[in-house]
């Protein structure tokens, strides 16, 4: 193994400049004034105490709350898909795994798109509903668009984790429970969750992540009026041009899903020792 | 013997177009310790599996207690197992493990208590309740798999191959414990095993399986000393294998002598096969037996040599504990009873 040490070099220097760095920078600017220019930085605080103002506190907590209404969805629906798919033989798994990773192929873009066709106040829903006597409704630049849009879109980030460690379970311990007396319900909750908790963990931590962050979602599915933390951020940085105050808002949002993540993996038996 | 307990009637199993059990009839009593014992793939595994209510036979009855439970699933019978690789769970420590059957019950939780620590007493564990059972060896991760089968008050217990991933020596230890446990709390244990050497230890009855099909149930003496045809013999310890036949009763020819012996019911001349077990037999002077033959070559076994002997028909294998050269001249003697006359096997 000695003799391949020398090939990480090249890519301990590419995470320096690319990762290291700019993750520096950001600490950097989220606590000096003066934008771009490094010559004359002045440390303050103001960045981050602009961040609980009301405005901007509740596109925290909305965000929070969106991400966390995508989460139990995506969880919900990803584990009894990620169930479903665990009874079948291992070729069958394989294709239904590739079905459910196949969207993930084409760019988020086009998908998001196929949805505002889908959603739109003329959109294809909407002419069946016309088509069949009902009148139209009005989804688009709504919680609900957004919501069904990243939903989808994080779906096979749920579904993966969570068949894997379906899968890869010993079918004798669910035997075993009958065995021991434990109907099909039992057993369900009291082998089968309690083994497949280390993909939950990781599918929800995965989700949640993704669908705080998300910026483009919402804004094609949620309009222009529809502001969440990735939102506010893209918006410092292109538009506003505050990058002091874009990145205490980034600084923030890493930290509390750092919170969030060791929270969640509190729950994970693997990670405690098997206690 | 006692009231049977389990009887399996005409039983079948079919996966996809393979036949693994060619239609069954065993039953199996109250407080005996029965063996299922064959090479594998005979079927002993998938019998384990009806009568645990895994698998549903294809055809036939599976009667407990003189009530067919074929239909019945696992977790409403009055069986338990001993899975092969234990099947502990993971997430819960020694207690809990055994606790599972107890707490799935709603039982009084001092009385849980009370009774996994009896349980894991009689398994020689106590002490271990708040271990992680990943952590415990395999011999001990067996002991915590019987105290959690068991401690549900069973009628019949079910071991499928459980001391296949042992050592040798831990192997012997608890097999002699098992037969303990089963005399303690007095009821039937269902054993699976390839092991003919344990199945004979342990058992009262041995059933001895090829192809899905049932080849002799005995208790370990019979299985041994009169077994019922050349399969039996053969898995069951080393022997010579004779084709013969029976002149009349108490009167059988192999290799153109006739033998006085002991066995009767067969028709007259009719074509049998003849056990000699190569401990039976003892190495005289030539001119002292009907048999003779030259010393062809002596394998040092420890307790014993093995010893072939060339005859004009065939070779034979003895053991004895006496030293024979090679190229020597003897003869081969053997009582009236050390003959064992089997029916020949049809194929």
């Amino acid at each position: 193994m000695k003799q391949f040490k020398n090939l990480v070099r090249p890519y301990i220097i590419w995470s320096f400049v690319l990762i290291v760095v700019p993750l520096f920078l950001i600490v950097l600017y989220s606590v000096t004034t003066g934008g771009n220019s490094l010559v004359n930085i002045q440390f303050t605080g103001e960045n981050f105490k602009k961040i609980f103002e009301p405005v901007y506190m509740n596109v925290f907590i909305r965000s929070f709350k969106l991400g966390l209404i995508t989460t139990v969805l995506c969880l919900v629906i990803g584990y009894l898909l990620a169930y479903f798919i665990s009874r079948f033989s291992e070729k069958a798994q394989n294709i239904l795994i590739l079905a459910v990773t196949i969207p993930m192929w084409i760019n988020m873009l086009l998908r998001t798109y196929a949805w505002i066709s889908l959603l739109s106040d003329n959109g294809i829903i909407n002419s069946l509903l016309t088509l069949l006597g009902l009148d139209p409704v009005s989804m688009m630049y709504t919680d609900f668009s957004v919501i069904v849009g990243l939903t989808c879109d994080l779906l096979p980030f749920m579904v993966i984790p969570i068949h894997t460690s379906l899968a890869k379970m010993d079918h004798s311990l669910i035997e075993a429970a009958y065995d021991l007396g434990a109907n099909p319900f039992k057993t369900f909750w009291r082998v089968v969750f309690k083994l497949s908790i280390p993909g939950v963990v990781n599918g929800t931590i995965m989700v949640f992540l993704l669908s705080i962050s998300s910026f483009v979602i919402p804004k094609l599915l949620g309009g222009g009026q529809y502001v969440l933390i990735g939102n506010l951020i893209e918006e410092q940085f292109i538009s506003v041009g505050d990058w002091n105050f874009g990145s205490a808002i980034s600084l923030l949002l890493a930290v509390a899903i750092l919170i969030m993540i060791r929270i969640m993996k509190k729950i994970d038996p693997d990670e405690n020792g098997g206690a | 013997m006692s009231n049977k307990i389990i009887e399996l009637k005409g039983l079948t199993k079919n996966f996809d177009d393979q036949q693994v059990l060619k239609g069954i009839d065993l039953n199996i009593y109250e407080n005996e310790f029965l063996t299922l014992l064959g090479p594998s793939g005979c079927g002993k595994t998938t019998i384990l599996r009806i009568i645990a209510g895994f698998e549903e036979p294809s055809n036939g009855e599976l009667l407990f207690n003189g009530i067919d439970i074929s239909k019945v699933p696992p977790y409403k019978r009055e069986i338990n197992t001993v899975f092969q690789k234990y099947a502990l769970f993971p997430f819960l420590n020694v207690h809990d493990n055994v606790a599972f059957g107890l707490n799935l019950k709603k039982v009084d939780k001092s009385v849980i208590d009370q009774k996994v620590s009896r349980m894991l007493k009689l398994v020689g564990l106590e002490g271990f309740e708040k271990r992680d059972v990943t952590l415990l060896s395999g011999g001990q991760q067996q002991r915590v798999a019987i105290a959690r089968a068991l401690i549900n008050e069973p009628k019949v217990l079910l071991l499928d191959e459980p001391l296949g991933a042992l050592d040798a020596k831990l192997r012997k230890e608890m097999q002699f414990e098992l037969k303990k446990i089963q005399k303690e709390v007095g009821i039937t244990f269902i054993f699976v095993t390839h092991d003919q050497e344990e199945a004979l230890s342990m058992s009262d009855t041995v059933v001895v399986m090829n192809n899905g099909i049932i080849q002799q149930i005995g208790s370990p003496v019979d299985i041994y000393n009169e077994p019922e045809n050349r399969f039996v013999a053969d898995f069951i310890g080393d022997s010579n294998i004779i084709e013969g036949n029976m002149i009349r009763d108490c009167l059988v020819c192999f290799d153109g002598i006739e033998f006085e012996c002991v066995d009767k019911g067969f028709k007259e001349n009719e074509e049998v096969e003849v056990v000699l077990r190569p401990e039976d037999i003892d190495i005289v002077e030539p001119d002292k037996s009907k048999l003779k033959g030259t010393v062809a070559s002596i394998v040092f076994k420890g307790v014993h040599y093995e010893i072939i002997v060339r005859t004009a028909r065939r070779d034979y294998k003895i053991h004895t504990t006496d030293y024979h050269e090679v190229g020597k001249d003897v003869g081969l003697s053997f009582t009236d009873e050390d003959i064992h006359v089997m029916y020949k096997m049809e194929n």
